[in-house]
């Protein structure tokens, strides 16, 4: 099998823009959630969100004509500008930009986003009854899809091998970066950019997740302290809003030109619940399923995980779970590895949090730390393992694993190791 | 020039992101300001919004140039 190297990086998070502003903010402990104040909240259960800070680029922050020309945002939703911001740092971190016919052909797109446009669907149906269907835009439907965030970074660098969008809730951004590195170990294309993007932070969204009883309620007021993964006070998730995308290569075609190298994809596993539409099943056996084909597919045992960025969503019931399965995956040695919930920090960025977390746990391996899980005071019974509360650790991280659950029970687990 | 033209050109420049000089009465929205199909139904669409008129598709379709805009536009107000 042709091996796949991680050769650019692209965040857009709560955090801010960059990856190094991003890594710098989250191993110093800061927290990307805040009150909601763009849109009424005032009826709605969750008032808080890990949104991104609108601002200046040169700071940090996220200003759209920055990364998308003014007259061309109209004709997208949110979540497909968070993946082009994402996507272009990707690219012009690992400097593949083909010129030819062959390398524009072999280099391939696939970003997926859980949901897609939820806010031009919500804006569009209330036009759609208040002023009738004359008044739905022509770009209405192409700015919603999911698969145009693929769509427009091919034509932006005119990548023309693979096209493809991933569509599985909370797991995404993981299965993108998984199954674009078997496109590539499978010779479909040599080079693929992958990622998730999400801008489901409106009216709607809340409204839904809320529904379902999936949002932390209890910490309206102070909303840095609502994502508690593994905390006894935790009361839900937090929704979150960005992208993250990377860059993956064959190794030969990377070292070949000299690219700069992150990590390996040393790993990937999947697996489906069978069980309920929004909870996994008591046993966590989807989660320890999908942590136990990514092992046996990286040829590697449980003794050489140093760090995993669970899911970790901050939910009364997952968090427990996913600790019981990596306790069960892993026995002594889960002991002696590190896991923490980055999400303790910006929320949960849904069919984004796949690729963002796969970012950070990439750069805890080129690092050496690991970040913190904020807000973790006092962790519910049993969960007795390092999890990294409050302050980020120096520790080495030879492989890291990075693990993914979405409603439908479709989960997915990434493992990195080193460059070669 | 008229008050129709002037308010056509605005909305053609902020629709299409183009120079206000190049937005001449002769100048083809796709041939010469860089539209595609889409963006001239979205144009249509502005009209109708800013002149409160309805334009039929079958208009629509004729309405190739700035001028084309212009003369119709003033035709439905006359």
């Amino acid at each position: 099998m042709r091996r796949v190297v991680v050769t650019g990086l692209g965040l857009v998070t709560p955090l801010g823009v960059g990856i190094e502003h991003n890594w710098k903010r989250l191993v110093a402990g800061a927290s990307g959630l805040s009150a909601i104040q763009s849109f009424d909240v005032s009826d709605l259960p969750s008032k808080v969100a890990g949104q991104v800070p609108r601002g200046e680029t040169a700071h940090g922050h996220f200003n759209p004509d920055d990364w998308v020309p003014h007259k061309d945002q109209r004709k997208m939703d949110t979540f497909i500008v968070y993946a082009l911001a994402a996507g272009v740092q990707a690219v012009e971190d690992s400097g593949w930009k083909p010129q030819d016919e062959e390398g524009c052909e072999q280099t391939g797109v696939m970003i997926g986003s859980g949901i897609g446009g939820l806010a031009g669907i919500e804006e569009g149906a209330l036009t759609l009854r208040d002023r009738g269907p004359r008044r739905i835009s022509p770009f209405f439907i192409p700015a919603c899809l999911i698969n145009l965030a693929s769509g427009h970074l091919s034509i932006r660098y005119g990548f023309r091998g693979p096209n493809h969008a991933v569509v599985t809730a909370c797991s995404t951004g993981a299965h993108a970066i998984g199954d674009a590195s078997r496109l590539i170990a499978w010779g479909d294309a040599d080079v693929m950019v992958a990622g998730g993007s999400e801008a489901a932070v409106c009216r709607l969204g809340i409204a839904g997740f809320s529904a379902a009883r999936a949002l932390s309620t209890g910490f309206n007021d102070t909303p840095e302290r609502a994502s508690r993964p593994w905390d006894k006070d935790r009361d839900g998730f937090v929704m979150g809003e960005g992208a993250g995308c990377v860059v993956l290569e064959e190794y030969e075609h990377a070292k070949k030109r000299g690219a700069k190298i992150y990590a390996e994809i040393r790993g990937y596993g999947m697996s489906g619940d069978a069980h309920h539409i929004t909870a996994p099943p008591e046993d966590g056996n989807g989660g320890y399923r999908a942590m136990r084909n990514a092992l046996r597919s990286a040829n590697l045992g449980t003794g050489d995980i140093d760090y995993i960025n669970a899911h970790g969503t901050s939910t009364p019931l997952g968090d427990e779970i996913e600790l019981g399965a990596v306790k069960r995956m892993f026995g002594q040695d889960a002991y002696r590895l590190s896991m923490s919930s980055t999400k303790s920090a910006i929320g949960h960025l849904l069919g984004a949090a796949g690729t963002v977390e796969a970012i950070f746990s990439i750069l805890a391996i080129r690092d050496g730390v690991v970040p913190p899980t904020r807000n973790l005071e006092n962790p519910s019974e049993g969960c007795d393992l390092d999890l990294v509360p409050i302050h980020a650790k120096e520790r080495k991280v030879r492989y890291a694993l990075s693990n993914s659950f979405g409603f439908g029970g479709t989960n997915a687990s990434l493992i990195f190791g080193p460059a070669p | 020039m008229s008050d129709v033209a002037e308010r056509v050109k605005k909305i053609v420049v902020e629709h299409l992101g183009v120079e206000e000089a190049k937005v001449t009465e002769n100048a083809s929205f796709i041939d010469d300001l860089g539209a595609d199909s889409l963006d001239t139904v979205e144009l249509v669409m502005a009209f109708e919004e800013e002149f409160s008129i309805e334009i039929p598709d079958d208009a629509a379709e004729k309405i190739a140039t700035v001028k084309d805009a212009i003369d119709f536009i003033g035709k439905k107000q006359a």
